[in-house]
């Protein structure tokens, strides 16, 4: 039986099957492993209620443990607390520039919701200006934006802060 | 607002004045609800599934690409907050009925969403008021359930909440785009709005439902809701350049299971495939 920072290190090598450079740990939607006499239960939280992605991640999980030997794996689903972009580390948000994903802002902490964007501006992963333009705040994905530079003309996408 | 209307939900005729009747109309029956909380779910779940199949409806038909994108991003997002709150539902009613079972299995009479969100798309003016109306009550609203005592509505209401702000933030800002853009959009906007408003009263209502459920710690002040959806809608109406319409005779019914006739067409085609092929998984 896997010790619980070796099911961590697992689950490490699990990628997000959309933005497959981080893994389901570094995106933040592992939330807990425990260790029980029959197997262990890993807590995970959706990214977007609506996101098709999560049973994939949840049958990624499975097949990951399986694979090291652990068959009993129950993945347990909680909403409480709300995902946040927030949780995704500095090393994943580098990973993420890398790839051409400008990674998340700051999330908005609630507030009334107002037509005018207080937030700076994206920078273009690909040259690093600033100088680049939000197309539209939905993306490929749910969690992506669509936004074009204006410096090297560039198109990339943001990983929208949640 | 204090009367009920429920005869007609369909467009007023040309030439009749939309404005409430000065003769004084019963209130509308009240019958036993056996279970208060699993009806105020069925409420909040179905104004998502309704609108986010409505939503759905412009996949491949978006009139540019980001805007197609963005649509289904949307309908994904309300059917999300639908699945979590109708499976929600189906627990509190212990019927063994799953959210795919109230979605799929139910008819018409027994939806409980506002009229307001089964209207028809329209035109791209008609499916961004409707949806901008509604995102404005939704956001407001998953405020409040957010904070209430019922530990597993608050947490989809948080998430929720979330997820709908960047809604309300793309229909507001299409709203004042067509309204403050051409003269053909802003007509159109203008005559999607004056289409639309008979539905916004009913959103606000409360009943012995809301009571019931109050009593249960999900106490939702609706007029503060209403009062600050107000400020939010008069201020997107205005940089619009819009015309808000007066409130006529408020169209209600669908908490009570009494729809429109667009209702019945679009759950024939929502369910049909579950119906054709029940239990069936892929």
């Amino acid at each position: 039986m896997l010790t619980r920072d070796e099911v961590f290190a697992v689950l490490q090598t699990v990628p997000d099957p959309e933005v497959p450079v981080i893994s389901v740990v570094e995106l933040g939607v592992v939330r807990d492993v425990e260790i029980t006499p029959d197997g262990v239960t890993v807590t995970m939280t959706p990214t977007y209620s609506g996101c098709p992605a999560m049973r994939e991640m949840e049958a990624d999980v499975k097949a990951a443990l399986l694979a090291r030997g652990v068959p009993n794996v129950t993945v347990h689903m909680t909403l409480s607390p709300a995902w946040t972009t927030d949780w995704i580390g500095e090393e994943a948000r580098e990973k993420l520039r890398r790839y051409g994903i400008a990674p998340p802002g700051r999330a908005d902490q609630g507030g009334f919701v107002t037509l005018t964007r207080a937030r700076p501006a994206v920078v273009c992963p690909f040259c690093g200006s600033t100088d680049t333009v939000l197309q539209s705040e939905f993306g490929s994905t749910a969690c992506k934006a669509i936004h074009s530079c204006r410096a090297c003309g560039s198109p990339f996408d943001e990983f929208k802060a949640l | 607002m204090a009367h009920d209307d429920t005869e007609s939900t369909g467009p007023t005729r040309a030439g009749v004045i939309n404005k409430a009747p000065d003769y004084p109309i019963a209130a509308p029956r009240q019958y036993p609800i056996a279970n208060p909380l699993a009806e105020y779910l069925l409420r909040l779940g179905d104004d998502r599934l309704v609108l986010g199949h409505r939503v759905s409806e412009w996949c491949g038909h978006g009139p540019i690409l980001e805007e197609d994108i963005a649509l289904s991003n949307i309908a994904l997002d309300l059917i999300g907050h639908a699945q979590s709150i109708l499976a929600l539902a189906g627990t509190v009613e212990g019927q063994g009925r799953d959210e795919d079972a109230l979605a799929y299995f139910r008819d018409g009479t027994a939806f409980r969403n506002a009229l307001l969100v089964e209207q028809p798309n329209g035109d791209f003016a008609v499916t961004m008021v409707r949806q901008f109306l509604f995102d404005a009550y939704s956001v407001l609203l998953w405020d409040q359930l957010s904070r209430c005592a019922h530990a597993p509505l608050a947490a989809i209401a948080a998430k929720s909440l979330k997820e709908d702000r960047y809604h309300l933030r793309h229909s507001s800002e299409w709203v004042v785009r067509l309204g403050d853009g051409t003269d053909e959009s802003h007509a159109r906007t203008q005559a999607a709005l004056d289409a639309l408003w008979r539905f916004t009263g009913e959103l606000f209502d409360r009943d012995a439902v809301d009571d019931a459920v109050a009593q249960q710690g999900i106490a939702v002040d609706h007029a503060a809701i209403r009062a600050l959806w107000d400020t939010l809608v008069n201020d997107v109406l205005q940089r619009a350049t819009l015309t808000r319409p007066a409130d006529g005779g408020m169209r209600r019914g669908g908490r009570q299971g009494r729809h429109g006739e667009a209702l019945g067409h679009m759950l024939a085609t929502m369910q049909s495939v579950a119906r054709a092929h029940p239990g069936a998984t892929w």
